[in-house]
């Protein structure tokens, strides 16, 4: 039929073939140049799924957890980890889009805390309704956050993060001593403050446990309140201040020449950040019932940046990914037997991730497990009690661990290991990946001997050493945009 | 009626006399051509009016009032927006945001009116998103469309200065301080600019002052021409005066220059 249709000739709004001043042909064929069509139509709708479905799909699965299952544990971590996506939020307020190097951040967490504690607590004897005392300290966290903005609002970077490092330790100090402070117990110094008041619904108390075991309501109550802090951080930025938080990121002087006032625009990003901290330092103090100056000090200070950076700053889902992958991952390193098999889904998804799902990882993996069973079998026809000792499910027959380690074995194993992985970033193509199974081989060995005896250091290796890894392949983070800084 | 008018504007830095005593009228409605060789203080001179630097002595006025010493968003907000000679855009924002950002001066929605989304808060909004549209429309297909999402880093050199002329003309400004707008243009590109200037005043109706080395480009679009060097005024006029001025051939090639002549 088609080709007996007379052609028309064409119309004005026909597409004009000749190129024009004002036209671009890349944007006018930008569609015949996208990725394979399948491939390119579904990334295409992944993209255009809006976030807030993400965000309902998200709780809908969080909420679920109580019912998967009853341990008290678990949701604990539960409890714990949405509170560390909603401190997550907040540092990505103010270092994600304000882009400012907020290294006091974890002292605002500390402030809601203790403003929740002195509150609702026997220590003044004042017990308020959460339902006051809540936004209270919210209000209090964010006039901190503007009276510590106030003097450093003029400093960017590094000048930024010494200042408010400052008052981390000007905050620490005055927790720590606030027991004298002329002559007054405030903050109850090294011992904290004890029996805070659990959260309640118009003076009817919360209870945190239920019958022996972790009250779920706490989980939802820190779910709820994650969901309404994540859309209402969105909303602030997708409206003219966050545009303009983004704006003095990218470049003050070109934002404030377009009119948008810098200063006071740092200030805000500060206190919106310092107040969700408080929130989620309030919901803290009221689940442990007590607060010490200690626990918000630097390795919190650490573990909160880490989980920002990991999950890409600035973005709002990578940042709570990152809390969740490290809040886990630092629960499931505290206990050695979930700890053990966790570090070869890691090895693995690590391997993956650098060979893609090609020859060369079968080979490597393959030789790596070939090379573990030959040493095996020399290292027991030379000394049975060499290999006697206990391996996990995954290692056993292949990593050698002995019965009784000498003690020169694990420092000595230990700088081995460093020094090969560092060696190993020197030497390029076959070379790199020959070199390969033997130092995968050494970190099995060191993680089944050294490592695993001592969780608690370790985990905080591992989680360093993902970080390092995951820097070099993503610097952005998981699920950051792809940034550049100068061009 | 004068728009712009600079009084005897003194800048040092240091022992360095960077603007001496300058004397500067732009009327409204006007195109003026701001030209000297490297070094001669123009962009000086537009970092002055927008309030990046304080002026040592002198008065800013803008429309009768004294300007100097203002906050830079201040003077935005009373109507002064420039681009920059080495881009500055919001490299890591879409196009589109890079120009919604400036309306930030002109509306007043707050971030708590933001959380709620209020009625008033989305109206203002959707302007914003019309005016961007608008402004972004101006050069033709270029920054349309598919566009609008990208980060501004994925444009072309010459789409960047595009779009710092559109961010600074969302600032609603009266007047539009263009520094060297066909900086790093091809021939045909600088032809585009050219027109660009006289469609931005005929058709945005702004008063345009613009730093050109191009002197095509000054040629095609200014009224009036004002010749810089060593922070001083040494000519003003219409394009043809100014250009064959001996001071400004010296000031370009030297006394060598003359005598050749």
């Amino acid at each position: 039929m088609s080709d007996t249709t007379p052609q028309l000739p064409p119309g004005p709004d026909a597409p004009v073939t000749s190129p024009a001043i004002g036209r671009d042909e890349w944007v006018a064929r930008h569609l015949d140049r996208r990725l394979p069509p399948r491939l390119g139509i579904l990334h295409e709708r992944l993209q255009n799924v809006p976030w807030f479905a993400w965000l309902v799909l998200f709780v809908a699965a969080a909420s679920l957890l109580p019912a998967i299952t009853s341990s008290g544990y678990v949701r604990r971590v539960g409890f714990d980890t949405v509170l560390y996506m909603l401190l997550a939020l907040g540092l990505n307020v103010v270092v994600g889009w304000g882009g400012l190097l907020d290294l006091g951040y974890v002292a605002f967490y500390g402030v809601g805390a203790y403003s929740y504690a002195l509150l609702d607590s026997p220590h003044y004897d004042i017990h308020m309704w959460s339902i006051l005392s809540i936004p209270l300290v919210v209000l209090i966290g964010a006039i901190v956050g503007l009276l510590v903005g106030l003097p450093s609002r003029r400093l960017s970077g590094d000048y930024l993060a010494i200042v408010t490092l400052f008052f981390l330790q000007l905050f620490q100090t005055v927790a720590t001593n606030g027991d004298q402070m002329f002559g007054h117990n405030v903050t109850g110094g090294a011992n904290g403050l004890l029996n805070v008041d659990p959260l309640d619904i118009f003076g009817h108390d919360i209870a945190v446990q239920h019958e022996g075991v972790f009250a779920v309501a706490y989980y939802f109550i820190a779910l709820g309140v994650f969901a309404v802090v994540f859309v209402a951080l969105r909303f602030v930025n997708e409206s003219r201040t966050g545009r303009a938080w983004r704006s003095q990121r990218e470049d003050p002087l070109a934002a404030e020449v377009m009119g948008m006032p810098v200063n006071w625009l740092k200030l805000t990003a500060f206190a919106f950040g310092a107040a969700v901290a408080a929130l989620s330092g309030s919901l803290f103090a009221a689940l442990n019932a007590s607060v010490f100056p200690l626990t918000f000090y630097f390795v919190l200070l650490i573990t909160v940046y880490t989980m920002v950076i990991l999950g890409g700053q600035g973005s709002q889902a990578g940042v709570v990914l990152g809390a969740i992958i490290i809040s886990v991952l630092l629960e499931l390193l505290r206990e050695p037997s979930h700890a053990r098999d966790l570090f070869y889904v890691l090895l693995g998804a690590g391997l993956l991730l650098t060979f893609k799902l090609s020859r060369r990882l079968a080979i490597v993996a393959a030789a790596t497990v070939a090379f573990g069973f030959a040493a095996h079998a020399i290292a027991d026809a030379i000394d049975h009690s060499w290999v006697a000792g206990t391996a996990g499910a995954w290692a056993s027959g292949w990593v050698i661990v002995p019965e009784r380690l000498a003690s020169w074995v694990a420092p000595v194993s230990y700088v081995a290991l460093i020094a090969a992985a560092l060696g190993l970033t020197l030497v390029r193509g076959l070379l790199r990946t020959v070199l390969l199974v033997p130092v995968l081989y050494l970190a099995t060995f060191v993680w089944e001997n050294v490592m695993l005896a001592k969780p608690e250091p370790t985990r905080y290796i591992v989680l360093g050493v993902i970080l390092v890894a995951l820097m070099i392949v993503r610097p952005n983070g998981l699920l950051g945009e792809k940034r550049v800084e100068v061009v | 009626m004068s728009l712009l008018e600079l009084r005897k504007v003194t800048l040092s830095f240091g022992g360095l006399r960077s603007v001496s005593e300058l004397d500067l009228v732009v009327k409204e409605g006007e195109i003026v051509s701001l030209i000297g060789p490297n070094g001669a203080g123009k962009t000086t001179v537009f970092n002055l009016i927008t309030g990046v630097y304080r002026p040592d002595d002198g008065e800013i006025l803008l429309d009768g009032r004294n300007i100097a010493g203002l906050a830079p968003h201040r003077i935005n907000e009373l109507g002064v927006a420039r681009t920059f000679q080495t881009l500055r855009l919001f490299l890591n924002m879409t196009v589109k945001e890079n120009v919604m950002a400036a309306a930030y001066a002109r509306t007043r929605a707050g971030p708590f009116r933001a959380m709620l989304r209020t009625p008033g808060m989305r109206r203002e909004e959707r302007e914003i998103e019309r005016l961007a549209q608008e402004r972004l429309a101006f050069f033709g297909e270029r920054l349309m469309g598919y566009r609008w999402n990208q980060p501004a880093y994925s444009l072309s050199y010459a789409n960047r200065r595009r779009l710092e002329i559109a961010r600074a003309t969302a600032t609603r400004p009266r007047i539009l301080l263009l520094d060297e707008p066909a900086a790093g243009m091809n021939p045909a590109e600088t032809h585009e600019i050219t027109e660009l200037i006289s469609r931005l005043r005929k058709e945005g109706g702004y008063t345009i002052l613009v730093i050109e080395h191009d002197m095509h480009c000054v040629e095609g679009c200014s009224d009036r021409v004002v010749a810089l060097d060593h922070g001083v005024k040494i000519a003003e006029g219409p394009f043809e005066k100014v250009a064959t001025d001996p001071k400004v051939v010296e000031a370009y090639l030297g006394l060598g220059g003359t005598a050749r002549k």
